[in-house]
């Protein structure tokens, strides 16, 4: 089970795409996993062919558990790999195949507590592994425990301060205590004061823990379940009610954890808009771009050139992000938002860039969001011009250290020299994060989007 | 890919279109009158994929200045009538 977000803990397997013996190649989408907020395709990382599915359709597990087991090509049988490869059955808790003779456990790793994959990501975050405790087999590090130690405070739909009436308890780990009887009061949380899965002791008599039905409404509950959280909704009401729950507890996190400042930007996008439209009287539909891309494309430049912008907040210092990958807020029809990510931003061309946006937003907006999308963000934009509103103040998704926002297209005054008329502009702004910089970056981080908006050298 | 020959074809060709962006009861409370972009809540990318939808399933050439016709089902009625036939 891959992690499909920051916050995410588990996923329940709705949809298997490919059946044993399928031939897949990276990329494929191979089956789709719902979590809090969307169900999303996950695509395969290896090529090769499908061994065994291990998760049946409807069961919830942990992430980092093992979906599948891949034979590469052309080795002929031994050293399965579960998809997605962050997570090899290796590292795992999930007992080995019973069909390969010997599963070792990351064959040629370089160390025995984690895999490369984890090692890569856990680099990349600046976390010393040795320092991560592990969860998995011989206390392997696994992808899940990194996150957790990159996270500790998980969002959560409950306030700072735990309280009897508001306990500090992941969803899935109320459903579970809900159905094995126990009283969420009476539970322990873990170090970082919230009740997980596994601080829910077993049922009395032993039920397929991994195996709840996805949907179903807990009955009856020993206590009253915070306002956030509300049970016996309809299938639909409850995935939306789930969705303000996460976004609420994201936006409650970087609330409590970021001492945000706000700086804005007045732009002119006179020639930038004129120079648009040529570019699409020439273009039939589907190559057409719309400002937002440009605005989107700006953006992402202007992360590269201000590295102090592009990164994440990670225990207590700030880690550099090594490319720009461009988060992107997609609101939805019928409410509430996904956010998902274009990698490599900066170094897409525009009309790669425009290509990317429309298939991710329309991905979002199908419910319908890849795994691939879901990759961890460098820094967010949002785009509320579309709204009409004319600026946004945007709070930051931590770990990030930056959100920018974009207002409408506004005819404003505007004083060229000594002359005054109207042009279209945009007002740009750049919420930062404190610890990690002062005003005076976001600033600069503006200026650089202005330029790059003015540069001819930038066009197709 | 068929263009419409009456108005009221046309109408129900735009709808078609909408339909496929965004289906749902603000669409079916849609006014031929309305504003699409407001009523809808549509922004540029869905916009885009209804013009692209929409020059697609009529065979219409559809350029960035005709844009303004297409604000309300009516009005897209027109254009599409009036460009049919060429």
């Amino acid at each position: 089970m891959p992690s499909l977000g920051a916050d995410m803990e588990s996923g329940t397997l709705v949809e298997w795409t490919v059946s044993p013996g399928d031939r897949v190649h990276r990329g494929d989408l191979v089956a789709a996993v719902e979590t809090e907020k969307s169900v999303i395709d996950v695509e395969c990382f290896e090529d090769g062919v499908v061994e065994r599915l291990l998760v049946p359709v409807g069961t919830t597990v942990p992430v980092g558990a093992p979906l599948a087991l891949i034979t590469p090509d052309g080795t002929g049988g031994p050293s399965p790999e579960a998809v997605p490869p962050e997570t090899p059955a290796a590292a795992t808790p999930a007992p080995p195949p019973p069909e390969v003779a010997h599963a070792p456990p990351t064959p040629a790793a370089p160390s025995p507590r984690a895999t490369p994959l984890v090692r890569r990501l856990a680099e990349r975050l600046g976390l010393d592994l040795a320092a991560v405790p592990g969860s998995g087999p011989g206390g392997a590090v696994t992808r899940a425990d990194v996150r957790a130690a990159v996270a500790p405070p998980r969002p959560l739909p409950s306030p700072p301060s735990p309280s009897p009436a508001r306990l500090r308890i992941t969803p899935y780990a109320r459903r579970l205590a809900v159905e094995r009887g126990a009283s969420p009061q009476c539970l322990t949380p873990g170090g970082d004061g919230v009740i997980r899965a596994r601080d829910i002791p077993p049922a009395p008599e032993p039920t397929p823990a991994a195996a709840p039905p996805p949907e179903s409404p807990p009955e009856s509950p020993p206590e009253p379940p915070p306002a956030t959280a509300p049970t016996g909704a309809t299938a639909g009401a409850g995935a939306s009610e789930r969705m303000r729950a996460a976004i609420a507890a994201r936006m409650t996190r970087s609330m409590r954890e970021i001492p945000h400042y706000h700086v804005d930007a007045v732009l002119e996008i006179g020639a930038v808009l004129e120079r648009l439209r040529e570019v699409n009287r020439r273009a039939p539909v589907p190559d057409r771009m719309v400002p937002a891309v440009l605005l989107l494309h700006a953006a992402a430049r202007a992360a590269r050139q201000v590295p102090e912008l592009n990164g994440h907040w990670v225990d207590g210092a700030f880690v550099p992000a090594t490319s720009v990958a461009l988060g992107v807020v997609v609101s939805l029809r019928g409410g509430g938002l996904l956010v998902p990510t274009i990698p490599a931003a900066d170094e897409l061309p525009l009309p790669e860039l425009m290509a990317s946006l429309r298939g991710v937003a329309g991905r979002a907006r199908s419910g319908r969001l890849r795994s691939s999308d879901t990759a961890p963000a460098s820094i967010t934009v949002t785009d509320l011009g579309e709204t009409g509103a004319h600026s946004v103040h945007g709070l930051i998704f931590p770990p990030e250290v930056a959100l920018v926002g974009f207002g409408a297209v506004v005819r404003r005054p505007w004083a060229d020299g000594d002359l005054l008329g109207t042009r279209p502009t945009v007002v740009a702004t750049l919420t930062g994060d404190h610890r990690a910089t002062d005003g005076i970056v976001g600033g600069r981080f503006l200026h650089v989007i202005d330029t790059v908006l003015h540069d001819p050298e930038e066009w197709p | 890919m068929t263009a419409p020959t009456t108005d009221e074809h046309a109408r129900t060709v735009v709808r078609a279109s909408l339909a496929r962006i965004a289906p749902g009861p603000e669409l079916d409370a849609l006014a031929d009158t309305d504003d699409v972009r407001d009523r809808l809540e549509l922004d540029s990318l869905d916009f885009l994929a209804f013009v692209e939808h929409l020059a697609r399933s009529t065979g219409i050439r559809i350029d960035e200045d005709d844009y303004p016709r297409l604000r309300t089902v009516a009005s897209a009625a027109v254009f599409l009538a009036a460009a049919g036939p060429s």
